[in-house]
């Protein structure tokens, strides 16, 4: 069982975010970059299909060279090896060239199955895995928070609005994992001296038979904005009961919400 | 423009997003000059064709089949060939838990760029852009399709009124060239959670409760409050993390970014990664013991005291205002 998992180096969620003066970038002050949460559930589930099944945990990231240590990461928990597709503009590149480039890596080493996560914090696109699902064409299953594997049929849980799906689908496929699917493990000081010694292949743009034009960007960007702030509320003051009493009453006359 | 807007419909019935997004596409191909259709898949789906020509479709494509009864890969196969049908430039899709998972399937295969989320947008003179929250709305970018090309767009629900805009609403049988061979992915079936109310995606009133809730035994009062609007219960990812309350439930960067009518934080800090999934919904309520939380810099209204005398008083005073009329 050769298990490819994708990872993305994301801004942790602490971060704080501020437009840059361009209106174009994003500051991000002094951010620290980790492997993107959904993703280690990701890393989480390969492994144990691993140590059930035999087999390799490859991770794959597609950045700039700083990636690596979301990789390390991965290695640290104890994935078998990984893939750095870094080259320019590499770390800018949209959800589709993202999934072209993961294409085309995937293409270049035997895989039966892909792990992704449900969404890269930051962007929030939750569009990458089932576009490379499509661009390889075998079947995507999204947002899964529980998996069975017999054979080569899976049999999935995926969240839905009020409820759960459960879907079949068969190997190989691309399964993106959410919250729920397992609890990923901390590396083991072992584990992060092990990760140092343990390969990264780097990739890039020609090595992948990947042509830049390609990788052009579908929409252009016009301005990076915040949220407008929010006008100053009100604490309202006195008996708690007339309080609540002041409050049902402003929601439905003032701020008609009930 | 011409515009195709996926509308989505479960057990017989079309979302109200579906809707939503049929008003969106109308719009969009009224100020870019063009033609907006809807396509509909399913079985015994037919007789939903009329709503979506009531909110502006000129034509649908209806693909009712038995291999559209479930949900699978094909719907993506089927709708990009709606796509090719109509020579679209735009495709609309409802940012659900199915729009979301169809989407990039379809965009994929037509090999297109997609913008998930969509908040607003503008179309007027033939251009159109959109905006959208990252950072799980910490940030909003504005984008426009790259000239000439085309594109797809899920909706966020909730967000776009719907509008009526009676239009002929011509049904076509969609010719889809889906075989059984297609069915790829498929749905065997749903598990409803027990008693379920509306999912905190598609709440216009969320009831939301945190660490300050103390156990998983106390959600009832949140459930009593959101029962009586009508409304979803939601939770913090501390509550989740806890294990009081189902992870479906977390609003947050790591949850469900929200923007209902109204949201009410109960026992709820307000840590940015909360705040992030929640500061666009248009009324906010804090209810927290604490005077110093975060939460209260974005509420509109604040009650500073202990959830558990507010919230059963709150449940009271809104049975009252409505038995009052
Ligand atoms: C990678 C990552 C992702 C995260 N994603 C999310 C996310 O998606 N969503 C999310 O919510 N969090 C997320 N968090 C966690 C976040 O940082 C906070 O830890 C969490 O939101 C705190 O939840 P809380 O407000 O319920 O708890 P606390 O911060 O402990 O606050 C509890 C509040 O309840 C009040 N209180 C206590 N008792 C009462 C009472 N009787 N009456 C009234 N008030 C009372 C207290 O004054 C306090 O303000 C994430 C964290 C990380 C690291
Ligand atoms: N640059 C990237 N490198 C590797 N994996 C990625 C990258 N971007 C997205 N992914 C994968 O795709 C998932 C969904 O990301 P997104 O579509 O960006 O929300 C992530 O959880 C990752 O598993």
């Amino acid at each position: 069982m050769n298990v490819l998992v994708f990872v993305k180096h994301v801004p942790d969620t602490e971060t704080r975010v501020k437009v840059a003066a361009d209106g174009l970038h994003l500051d991000l002050g002094e951010a620290n970059f980790v492997i993107n949460p959904y993703d280690e559930f990701a890393v989480e589930q390969g492994l144990q299909l691993k140590e059930r099944l035999g087999g390799e945990v490859t991770a794959v990231t597609v950045g700039n060279d700083d990636a690596v240590k979301t990789l390390r990461q991965a290695l640290a928990m104890g994935a078998d090896k990984a893939i750095l597709c870094s080259d320019a503009g590499f770390d800018e590149a949209d959800p589709l060239a993202t999934a072209r480039i993961l294409a085309a890596a995937a293409g270049k080493v035997p895989y039966d199955l892909i792990l992704c996560g449900k969404h890269g914090v930051g962007g929030d696109n939750q569009q990458v895995g089932s576009l490379v699902g499509q661009l390889l064409g075998i079947p995507v299953v999204t947002v899964v928070t529980g998996m069975e594997l017999e054979g080569t049929s899976l049999q999935l849980k995926r969240e839905v609005e009020g409820g759960t799906e459960v879907v079949k689908a068969t190997l190989p496929a691309v399964i993106s994992c959410q919250k729920g699917l397992n609890e990923p493990r901390y590396p083991s000081l072992k584990g992060i001296m092990a990760a140092k010694k343990k390969e990264v292949t780097a990739w890039k743009a020609a090595d992948l038979g990947l042509d830049p034009a390609s990788l052009a960007p579908a929409f252009g960007l016009q301005k990076l904005e915040l949220p407008p702030p929010r006008p100053a509320g009100r604490v309202l003051a006195g008996e708690i009961p007339a309080q609540v009493q002041e409050l049902v009453k402003l929601l439905h006359e003032e701020a008609k919400a009930i | 423009m011409n515009v195709l807007v996926f509308a989505e419909q479960r057990d017989g019935k079309l979302k109200k997003a579906a809707l939503e997004a049929m008003s969106v596409g109308r719009e969009i191909a009224d100020a870019t000059g063009g033609t907006a259709a809807a396509v509909l898949l399913g079985q015994g789906v037919g007789p939903l064709a009329e709503a979506l020509g009531k909110a502006g479709a000129d034509k649908v494509y209806v693909g009712d089949d038995a291999l559209f009864a479930s949900y699978s890969d094909a719907y993506g196969l089927a709708v990009g060939k709606a796509a090719q049908a109509m020579a679209a430039n735009a495709l609309v899709f409802s940012a659900t838990a199915m729009g979301k998972d169809l989407a990039p399937k379809v965009t994929a295969r037509l090999g297109i760029g997609l913008l998930s989320d969509v908040t607003s947008f503008t179309a007027a003179g033939g251009a159109v852009s959109f905006q959208r929250p990252i950072y799980a709305g910490k940030a909003f970018a504005t984008l426009v399709p790259a000239a000439g090309k085309p594109f797809g767009v899920t909706v966020r629900p909730n967000v776009f009124p719907v509008k009526e805009c009676p239009k002929a609403g011509e049904v076509v049988s969609l010719d889809h060239g889906v075989t059984p061979g297609d069915l790829k992915a498929v749905v065997e079936k749903i598990l409803t959670a027990q008693g379920e109310l509306l999912d905190v995606a598609e709440a216009n009133i969320i009831v939301s409760g945190g660490r300050g809730m103390k156990g998983p035994e106390n959600y009832k009062i949140l459930e009593e409050l959101a029962k009586e609007l009508g409304g979803a219960v939601g939770a913090s990812r501390a509550a989740v993390d806890a294990g009081w309350i189902d992870h479906s439930h977390q609003v947050g960067q790591t949850g469900k970014v929200v923007s209902p009518g109204l949201y009410i934080a109960c026992g709820i800090s307000g840590a940015i990664q909360h705040l992030a999934g929640m500061s666009s919904s248009k009324v906010i309520v804090a209810i927290n013991k604490d005077p110093e939380a975060p939460i209260f810099k974005v509420a509109t209204y604040g009650i500073v005291g202990d959830l558990f005398e507010v919230v059963p008083l709150m449940t009271q005073a809104v049975k009252a205002m409505k038995a009052a009329g």
